[in-house]
């Protein structure tokens, strides 16, 4: 048998490792999002500087937008897609196996092999477009990626097609834990499959409503890899988003104090949606624990 | 639900199926783009689209996307990046996963003063944005002399990928019953015998999911790669960026479809053997 401090010794080092570098990196970011450090760290204090220039800058301003426009729109869609098959699936379908496959199949495939086809089938002179006109209807258009206004939208249809499958997996295990004495009770009285969904199944797994939702929403406000595949940003700077413009500061134009307030910001975005939820998580607990 | 579903008019299962099978082709049509322009021709694709069936069988895009293309001036394909990839997944998916089972075995069962806050400050870890560790990371690198290579990547992903494994392991080692531990320990078992034969005989299913998880993860990252290496020494993600820029000025779909595919293919084979377990870490994983 090992001596217990042997143990001690077996059992810090890799815990300490990642204990200190997340909460080290984190300060460590926070500390130079505060300094006037550009290409190289410094360590004089400056103040809220880079965050007023990143906050005034309007590339921050377009990516916050294009963050709240593709955050809506992803969360939106992928839920109701996600939630639609989760429901379709769950009616004694043959080959259920293979379609669930099928639906989530692009969640294991890297963000940048999606973009990059996605981009092709998008892209006016070489997909969709082409392959319609190319059918005889010599007017039809779908150039929302090179258009200004309509790019950040084609970022939604491939993050959701990319995230549906998994909204879909997490809404029919929901879906299916519900209590069966409920189904039989709602039969009894008569009720038919489609108000037995919305009167007991939907009233009874909101709470995966809400985690799918949360889970998807900090996709978004991380995602970098889908657009910098697809559009790299543009056209110009339309279809930025904050991860994006974190990378730009700190990597290309070297400021890396700028760089790093806007990575604050953006761990301030995560936050916003991260601790409420944990909050909510909390207090269900407690509530089950009192009424359970 | 049986009855009720039983019940229902035909008319109504016809429409079920049809949109679960729309959806289905939805999914389907950029895999099956790329493979079909895998072995299309580029004055086929030129002419038409990047949809529609190949012409002629054009097999020779394999070998080009792999040996013989230029990617930022070097005409090797993408196998030397594919190489790098591999390079930097086996070592950091083996060493991750064995030291979250030590770890997740430690908060667990191993209880020690402190515990609960470590493990919260390692799950800090796993919804943390990359972006905040940029900047730090790049001076340990540097401080390392471990710039601008594979190894950088290796250790990176070792130690992001501990608040993945340590979590998952954890929160499966809880399910082990006290008792069993202390029957163990009254026999004069220690630390690592009590892990040896008790907890890693239990743990196949949980090393599984979290291989695969971080097998999965580690290839398909991409900001890590295209921050911290260049030239030759990024991994595929990061080549296959690389590639549609240099192949924005003389497109080739054809090959670069097929160097697409030969990225995905790793992970797709692990979703198509592994999909229960996939999901599982998924769903585990899911706050990332």
């Amino acid at each position: 048998m090992l001596a217990p401090w042997l143990v001690h010794l077996v059992l810090w080092p890799p815990l300490l490792v990642s204990v200190v570098h997340i909460i080290g990196f984190t300060g460590y970011t926070t500390w130079i999002s505060f300094t006037s450090s550009t290409l190289i760290p410094e360590n004089d204090f400056v103040g809220l500087r880079n965050y007023n220039s990143v906050l005034a800058s309007r590339n921050w301003t377009i990516a916050t937008e294009n963050l709240l426009i593709f955050g809506t729109g992803f969360v939106v869609l992928t839920t109701a897609i996600g939630l639609t098959l989760a429901v379709l699936l769950d009616q004694r379908i043959r080959a259920e196996n293979v379609l669930r496959t099928i639906y989530l199949y692009p969640m294991a495939v890297s963000f940048v092999v999606t973009g990059t086809v996605w981009s092709w089938l998008l892209n006016p002179s070489i997909g969709i477009q082409k392959l319609v006109r190319g059918l005889g209807w010599e007017a039809f258009r779908f150039d929302w990626v090179v258009d200004r206004d309509m790019a950040i939208y084609t970022i939604v249809i491939a993050g959701a097609w990319q995230a549906s499958g998994f909204a879909m997996a997490l809404f029919l295990a929901g879906i299916r834990s519900v209590d069966a004495d409920l189904y039989k009770a709602a039969q009894i009285d008569g009720a038919g499959p489609w108000r037995i969904y919305r009167r007991v199944v939907l009233p009874a797994i909101w709470p995966i409503f809400i985690a799918v939702m949360v889970i998807l929403l900090q996709y978004t406000i991380k995602t970098f890899d889908l657009v910098r595949a697809l559009t790299g940003g543009g056209p110009g700077i339309a279809t930025q988003l904050p991860s994006l413009v974190v990378y730009d500061l700190m990597f290309q134009r070297g400021l890396l104090g700028r760089g790093s307030a806007a990575a604050v910001l953006m761990l301030l975005y995560l936050l916003a949606v991260l601790l409420p939820y944990f909050a909510f998580v909390q207090w269900r607990k407690r509530r089950n624990a009192r009424h359970g | 639900m049986a009855e009720a579903i039983r019940r229902q008019a035909p008319l109504s299962r016809w429409v079920i199926y049809a949109v679960l099978i729309l959806f289905a082709a939805f999914y389907l049509v950029p895999l099956l783009v790329t493979v079909l322009n895998s072995v299309r021709t580029e004055q086929d694709i030129g002419s038409t689209s990047v949809v529609g069936w190949p012409r002629e069988l054009a097999l020779s895009n394999f070998g080009k996307a792999w040996g013989t293309y230029c990617i930022a001036q070097r005409c090797e394909g993408i196998s030397p990046f594919m190489l790098n990839s591999i390079m930097m997944v086996v070592p950091a998916t083996i060493i991750s996963t064995l030291i979250g089972a030590l770890n997740g075995y430690s908060i667990a069962l191993w209880r020690f003063r402190g515990d609960n806050w470590v493990f919260g400050i390692i799950t800090l870890g796993v919804f943390l944005p990359e972006q905040m560790k940029l900047v730090p990371w790049t001076l340990v690198l540097r401080d390392l002399g471990l710039s601008n290579t594979i190894t950088a990547l290796v250790f990176i992903h070792v130690i992001q990928g501990i608040s993945f494994t340590t979590l998952f392991c954890r929160n499966y080692y809880v399910a082990i019953p006290p008792d069993l531990l202390k029957a163990a320990k009254i026999d004069g078992a220690g630390y690592f015998r009590i892990f040896w034969r008790i907890v890693l005989p239990l743990s196949p299913p949980i090393l599984i999911v979290t291989v695969i998880w971080q097998f999965t993860h580690i290839w398909n990252e991409f900001l890590y790669g295209v921050t911290f290496t260049t030239g030759a020494q990024q991994p595929v993600t990061a080549a296959l960026i690389a590639l549609s820029v240099s192949v924005a000025e003389a497109p080739q779909y054809g090959v670069q479809s097929a160097a697409v595919l030969i990225a995905a293919l790793p992970t797709l084979l692990v979703y198509l053997f592994g999909g229960k377990y996939f999901l599982r870490g998924l769903t585990a994983g899911a706050v990332k």
